[in-house]
């Protein structure tokens, strides 16, 4: 006991711990941030992996090409919004049902990367990394928040600008409304299913950009299991951060955690079941889910599709 | 969804048009809209294998001839049918009562484990022992959706995202007991090669294969169509199904009349879950050389799971319909596995039936829109 106790110790008090959980928590905010946006429009978005893994695809792909990274960013987004683009024109044109679009996706998605990818078989390369004078050299989250590769730091745009975005402009109040109340907004003007779509491109964008942050910041190349389910542990991100940008990015980091601790542990080579450690992150989503899901409001009217005059 | 388009149906149709003229053109609006939606999907699925420097007829043939054509192989592809079709009428009960079940992958895995678990516990005569299987697998797929049932009526978790992260963990705790002899691993010297494997179940053990001019299924094939005439009862001929029907297009005036949300709701997500659990151990004790050879081994479930879901979502949540659609599905499946000697990476098959499953839902999304402007239309003449 007091020989796990002091390998906890030691994990808490390693860098490379810190460092793997920055790199989970990015990829998940990436994901997070878009899905947050979503499900406030009132669309419970469950291509986020679909999406992810497109994006990361495009990123290899727009990088095999051209050699470059930013071009990869650039594929990436638009292989996101792609995939975005057929979740959002059937599920709020067309009043596909959304689960079954999104599930329908997911698949799609997972298996026309992974037959392209060994078609195609595309090269990629690391981002640089870029270390910020003096933040950097702070003891133990450091390295982790301000040493990394270049591609992470979009994040530090994007945050805010979600968060500008959903509370501080018209579009993100009329966004809100839609999630609320889509009667009341269609009533007073708002293209209810227009928001709907707007907000999920954006997930598709975010996504995309999280997927080359897999490949160009974390990575380096291309493997169809790349994002393996953490696209549903940042679906649960949303639920456990109580739809708030906040508590989504407190998610990103509490199931960050969980799966850094389990290569930890794992690298430091005790011996603890692979497999349990394997179901630990979605065993702490769920559990968490479960404490939380009850307390927080979702947005009145996530998950119910808007079709003027059948409620 | 086609719940919403016979309601819309029913009120939106023009009264000056005779009914039975406006049947028959719906009726092929209704065809052409699927022809064109399926032609476009594998038109689409053709232009990706030349686009990547393949020939999408031997593709097809190939398709054909690991599916139907060559001896043998429509058994086969019975054989696989069998266990989809389960899984598709758990998720048209569970679906049919408004819930989202995404997780028979898990389900059914964890089912086919409990199954061999307490069928190798007991080991009673062989017959008793394979209905004793079965029976305990679909409660073990039942009480592995329980678990979502439970946080979605007690704690307000969402079952979408329940029954999914379910998935994952129970694979790996499946896998987890086929680390230890006293779970699910078989004892030294019968694993062969593998480090993680169960013991075979014996041969009177296991669901007889009838054979047909060549072609030989398990039991289960006749079992699962049985099942699906009975769930079509069970849903449109009794009270049991009015009610869960009532709940899934509108829980209040459901609440109101006196059905409980929370039990029915359980009670269709764990039925959902249990017809998993039993296609897991239908695989387990009929499945043969397709399905892990009569033992369990990490990886089981195959995809069966996420495939049966697809099945139940392309039938429209009506079972009968989901009879066809299985055979499909089991179809491109068995083809696959002959379209790697054609030069096309097999996985093509993937992309193809997610391309079928978005243009399959294309149709009735239309029509739905279509409808409403009709009806709207209507609603603006008589003003």
């Amino acid at each position: 006991m007091t020989d796990l106790l002091s390998a906890v110790y030691e994990i808490f008090s390693s860098e490379s711990t810190y460092l793997n959980g920055a790199l989970f928590a990015a990829f998940l905010a990436f994901a997070a941030t878009g899905e947050w946006v979503a499900e406030r429009s009132g669309t419970l978005n469950i291509s986020v992996e679909g999406m992810l893994l497109g994006g990361a695809f495009a990123a290899a792909m727009g990088c095999h090409l051209t050699g470059s990274v930013a071009v990869g960013l650039l594929t990436a987004i638009l292989g996101g919004v792609l995939i975005a683009g057929v979740q959002a024109e059937m599920s709020h044109r067309l009043a596909a049902d959304q689960f079954v679009v999104g599930l329908t996706l997911n698949i799609l998605v997972f298996g026309l990367t992974g037959f392209l990818e060994n078609e195609i078989a595309p090269e990629t390369t690391l981002a640089g990394r870029w270390e910020i004078p003096v933040l950097s050299d702070i003891p133990l989250l450091g390295q982790a928040l301000f040493g990394q590769r270049w591609p992470f730091y979009i994040l530090y745009l994007l945050l805010p600008l979600s968060w500008w975005l959903v509370y501080r402009t018209r579009w993100g109040l009329e966004l809100r409304s839609v999630g609320e109340n889509p009667q009341s907004a269609d009533v007073s003007g708002i293209d209810v299913n227009k928001r709907r779509r707007q907000s999920i491109y954006y997930a598709g964008a975010t996504c995309g950009l999280g997927g080359a942050f897999l490949i160009f910041g974390h990575i380096g190349r291309f493997e169809d299991t790349i994002v393996g389910g953490r696209g549903f542990i940042a679906i649960a991100a949303v639920i456990f951060g109580g739809w708030t940008l906040r508590g989504t990015l407190a998610g990103c980091v509490v199931f960050a955690g969980a799966l850094s601790f389990r290569l930890s542990i794992q690298g430091l080579g005790y011996d603890v079941n692979s497999e349990l450690l394997q179901a630990l992150p979605f065993v702490v989503t769920i559990a968490g889910m479960a404490i939380f899901a009850h307390r927080v409001r979702a947005p009145a009217a996530l998950a119910q599709p808007f079709i003027r005059g059948l409620k | 969804m086609t719940d919403a388009t016979t309601a819309v149906d029913a009120v939106g149709s023009p009264d000056a048009q005779p009914g039975r003229t406006r049947r028959g053109a719906r009726l092929s609006e209704w065809s052409a809209l699927y022809a064109m939606s399926i032609f476009a999907a594998l038109v689409l699925s053709a232009i990706l294998v030349e686009a990547t420097g393949g020939d999408w007829r031997p593709v097809v043939s190939a398709l054909l001839d690991g599916s139907v054509r060559r001896p043998g192989r429509w058994g086969e592809t019975l054989a696989t049918a069998a266990p989809l079709l389960v899984v598709a009428l758990g998720t048209v009960i569970s679906s049919k009562a408004g819930l989202v079940n995404i997780g028979q992958e898990g389900q059914l895995y964890v089912g086919a484990a409990v199954g061999a678990y307490f069928g190798f516990l007991i080991g009673g005569p062989g017959p008793i022992n394979v209905v004793l299987i079965l029976i305990i697998g679909a409660a073990g797929g039942g009480l592995w959706a329980g678990v979502a049932a439970g946080l979605r009526y007690w704690r307000g978790v969402p079952e979408v995202l329940s029954t999914l992260l379910l998935v994952t963990v129970g694979g790996q705790a499946v896998a987890y007991s086929l680390r230890w002899e006293w779970l699910l691993l078989a004892p030294e010297g019968r694993r062969g090669n593998r480090n993680q494997v169960s013991e075979q179940l014996a041969t009177d053990n296991r669901l007889p294969r009838p054979d047909f001019f060549g072609n030989e299924f398990p039991l289960t094939v006749f079992i699962s169509v049985v099942l699906a005439v009975i769930v079509a009862f069970a849903l449109s001929r009794t009270v049991w199904g009015f009610r869960l029907r009532m709940l899934g297009r509108n829980p209040r005036a459901a609440q109101r009349s006196g059905v409980s949300e929370t039990r029915y709701g359980a009670m269709a997500l764990m039925l959902g879950g249990a017809f998993a659990g039993l296609a897991g151990a239908a695989m387990l004790t009929g499945g043969g050389f397709a399905f892990g050879n009569y033992q369990m081994v990490p990886g089981f479930s195959a995809n069966i799971g996420w495939t049966g879901l697809l099945v139940a979502l392309v039938a429209y949540e009506k079972p009968l319909a989901a009879i066809p659609v299985a055979v499909v599905f089991a179809g491109l499946r068995t083809g696959s596995s002959f379209v790697g000697s054609t030069g096309v990476e097999g996985r093509i098959t993937d992309v193809i039936s997610g391309l079928l499953v978005l243009a399959l839902l294309i149709p009735a999304a239309v029509m739905l829109l279509r409808d409403r402007r009709r009806a709207r239309a209507a609603a603006t003449e008589r003003v």
